[in-house]
């Protein structure tokens, strides 16, 4: 009855080869699938169109969020799980082991308490600096009468690319020999070694940050910006109120829902920080200046010469936490926005 | 002339902010391609070029000359003579601060000079080896077609899976649909870096580690994509699948002939955002492939940085190839990407 491969009607106007392909392979599942369905019933299908996919998540997924709670209470350099002796808090004891908090030099793993210094700071830096400057630039398209489409365009373009790619080009940008130490040497005759002065450095991963994602955050604004009515301004306009305070007293409150949201999903994202830090400083250099706490976890699990999988898992553990209370606040922020 | 201009539009003049206003977008628009362009026109300089300091704006390469009597082309510079009067000369060895040069009119004496009356004559040149070299040095191609294959493979299964199961959350009413979905879109909160190691295992206990599938397996289910196709297939009228239903069609093929072509707009959305994904990433693959043989573009080109002593030209090439694909899609598709991103929030 249903759907053998000869009776298949032919598609309409489905000249193309890719099409034709794609029909030939399809036939090939249609006929197996349409016994199954004679064999359990029409209601049970959907189970099967939901089956590959969740086997994907559970396996990739689901099984890992829970082995990463177990591995962080296990020791030793075994990979599998079943190989690794139980150890308790063992893990976490040792990372949290600290003189002083403020200072990593009195951990026992200090540069686990170096990276979470410094996620710390380039969180907060790289929060603020994109906040500022995607909101500005949303302000700045949301006025341009024409050419918005291109500006836009422009902004967003960096986000595409890849974070190798955007730490190989700006490594190049800022070399010994690169183009803005040209331009010292013509103007101020001296040269910066940027990328091996720890607070050059640290300003540099900060602004490339900025310059690579802030694209997408202003999107996000923008259309918040285009979401509020015209027809307030106009009759704020009217009452003559001051562009200054329209923007205080109108745009910004207006807008605060978005703005909030955006400032968690930053958050989220930057304490997250590696890719991008990793190949523009070699590794987290100099020394560890840029040494972020996924690239702390990276090290500690991968290096051939630590394999230290339940403390890297501890600290996955640790910084899940912070993620998930982020990520909560930012589901509870959402959700006040929509009412 | 700009009161002219200005004059025309609804708003008036040009204001102060409007001059702000676009004083910033045009630094902006700078600021985003000052260090593209710069890589680009560096992958096309010579290894000489690219190591000389400071930088020329354009490529360049010494200019050279056959010169009787020379076995190999000299490269010619001028010779400022204390007198003032300038030669062009073409140079045949430098030992310390003097140099043997010789007039190329004049091909059967060669006299030296001191270096400090000499400067290069340079031509502009593109350096188009810089492209070709790494692909019979570097295994390059082999980087490059593993990624077109993890790109490729991975969008269509994205599409083909995820897909389904949209279809399935969105045109059935099923005991725990609600739970699956929400379980589905849970998967958002939880990222990579948290679950490394046990993926890890899992990518080892499932022996795809150093392999293409482990690469591939783990990033076909994404909840944006099941989110995106859902939100896309309620807004498909179930009289059609009823119609359909009474034809007896089977579900699958409802799926396959009526849902999916109608979805056309969101698969091609996800189909672009899934192969930028896909072509960019990074961490995972660095985590699971091991061997050289297996690398993706860029974990080899970031492997590349490290391992030939910063072979500037190169290395800028590679990048050049690297991002040319993204930016082409992009110039084409913009406005696709960007309205996708400012309507669902994704990246």
């Amino acid at each position: 009855m249903s759907a053998p491969a000869s009776v298949a009607p032919r598609g309409v106007a489905r000249g193309e080869r890719v099409g034709d392909g794609l029909d030939a392979v399809m036939r090939v599942v249609e006929a197996p699938m349409a016994a199954l369905q004679r064999l359990i019933g029409v209601a049970r299908m959907p189970y099967i169109f939901i089956l590959p996919n969740m086997v994907l998540f559970t396996i990739f997924v689901f099984v890992p969020v829970g082995l990463a709670i177990a591995y962080a209470f296990t020791g030793g350099t075994n990979l599998l799980i079943w190989d690794r002796p139980y150890v308790g808090l063992e893990n976490f004891k040792a990372l949290l082991d600290c003189g002083n908090y403020l200072e990593p030099s009195t951990c026992r793993y200090n540069l686990f308490w170096t990276a979470v210094h410094n996620t710390w700071w380039y969180t907060l830096l790289n929060t603020l600096g994109t906040l500022f400057f995607a909101l500005m630039t949303a302000l700045v398209l949301n006025r341009l009468t024409w050419g918005r489409g291109f500006f836009r365009a422009v902004f967003f373009y960096p986000v595409l690319l890849s974070p190798v790619v955007v730490g190989l080009v700006w490594q190049w940008f800022l070399a010994r020999e690169g183009l803005l130490n040209g331009f010292l040497t013509e103007w101020f005759d001296t040269r910066i070694i940027f990328l091996l002065e720890v607070g050059w450095s640290r300003a540099w991963v900060v602004y490339v940050s900025i310059w690579f994602h802030m694209g997408f955050y202003m999107l996000i604004i923008l259309a918040g910006l285009q979401a509020i009515p015209r027809d307030i301004y106009e009759a704020a306009q009217i009452d003559g109120t001051s562009q200054w305070r329209q923007f205080w007293c109108l745009t910004l409150p207006l807008l605060m829902p978005n703005l909030l949201v955006v400032t968690v999903l930053l958050l989220i994202r930057s304490v997250q920080v590696f890719d991008e830090a990793w190949v523009l400083t070699n590794g987290g250099g100099p020394g560890t200046a840029n040494t972020f706490i996924v690239q702390f976890i990276y090290q500690t699990a991968f290096s051939p010469d630590l394999r230290l999988y339940g403390l890297a898992s501890a600290a996955s553990v640790l910084m899940g936490i912070g993620l998930l209370i982020l990520t909560l606040s930012q589901l509870w922020l959402a959700k006040k926005a929509e009412v | 002339m700009i009161a002219f201009l200005t004059r025309t539009r609804q708003r008036g003049r040009m204001d102060l902010t409007d001059w702000l206003a676009w004083g910033w977008a045009i630094l902006g628009t700078l600021v985003v391609a000052i260090p593209v362009t710069w890589a680009v026109i560096s992958s096309l300089k010579t290894e000489a070029e690219i190591n000389s300091f400071p930088p020329a704006l354009v490529p360049r390469a010494a200019q050279t000359i056959t010169v009787e009597g020379q076995a190999k082309p000299l490269s010619v510079w001028v010779r400022k003579a204390p007198d003032g009067s300038e030669q062009t000369v073409a140079l045949v060895r430098r030992i310390g601060l003097s140099a043997t040069v010789v007039d190329p009119a004049k091909p059967a004496e060669t006299f030296r000079v001191p270096v400090s009356e000499l400067s290069q004559l340079k031509e502009f040149h593109l350096q188009w080896s810089n492209y070709t070299e790494p692909l019979k040095q570097f295994n390059f191609l082999r980087y490059l077609w593993n990624t077109v294959f993890v790109t490729v493979v991975a969008t269509a299964l994205t599409l083909f899976l995820n897909s389904l199961t949209a279809f399935a959350l969105s045109k059935y009413r099923f005991a725990g649909r609600s739970a699956v979905f929400a379980l589905i879109l849970s998967t958002m909160m939880i990222p990579l870096s948290v679950i490394m190691v046990p993926a890890f295992m899992v990518i080892v206990g499932l022996n795809l580690a150093d392999n293409l599938w482990g690469v591939i397996l783990s990033t076909v289910s994404t909840p944006t994509g099941v989110f995106l196709l859902r939100q896309y297939m309620l807004t498909i009228p179930d009289d059609l699948i009823e119609a359909a239903r009474v034809d007896a069609a089977s579900e699958f093929r409802i799926y396959w002939r009526i849902v999916l072509p109608l979805c056309a707009p969101a698969l091609a959305v996800l189909a672009i955002f899934s192969v930028i994904w896909r072509w960019n990433d990074f961490l995972w693959p660095l985590i699971v492939l091991s061997s050289p043989d297996n690398y993706t573009l860029q974990i080899g080109l970031n492997s590349l940085q490290g391992q030939f002593n910063v072979q500037w030209h190169y290395i800028l090439a590679m990048t050049v190839v690297t991002l040319l694909p993204v930016t082409v899609v992009f110039l084409f598709l913009q406005k696709y990407i960007t309205e996708g991103v400012a309507s669902s929030g994704v990246k």
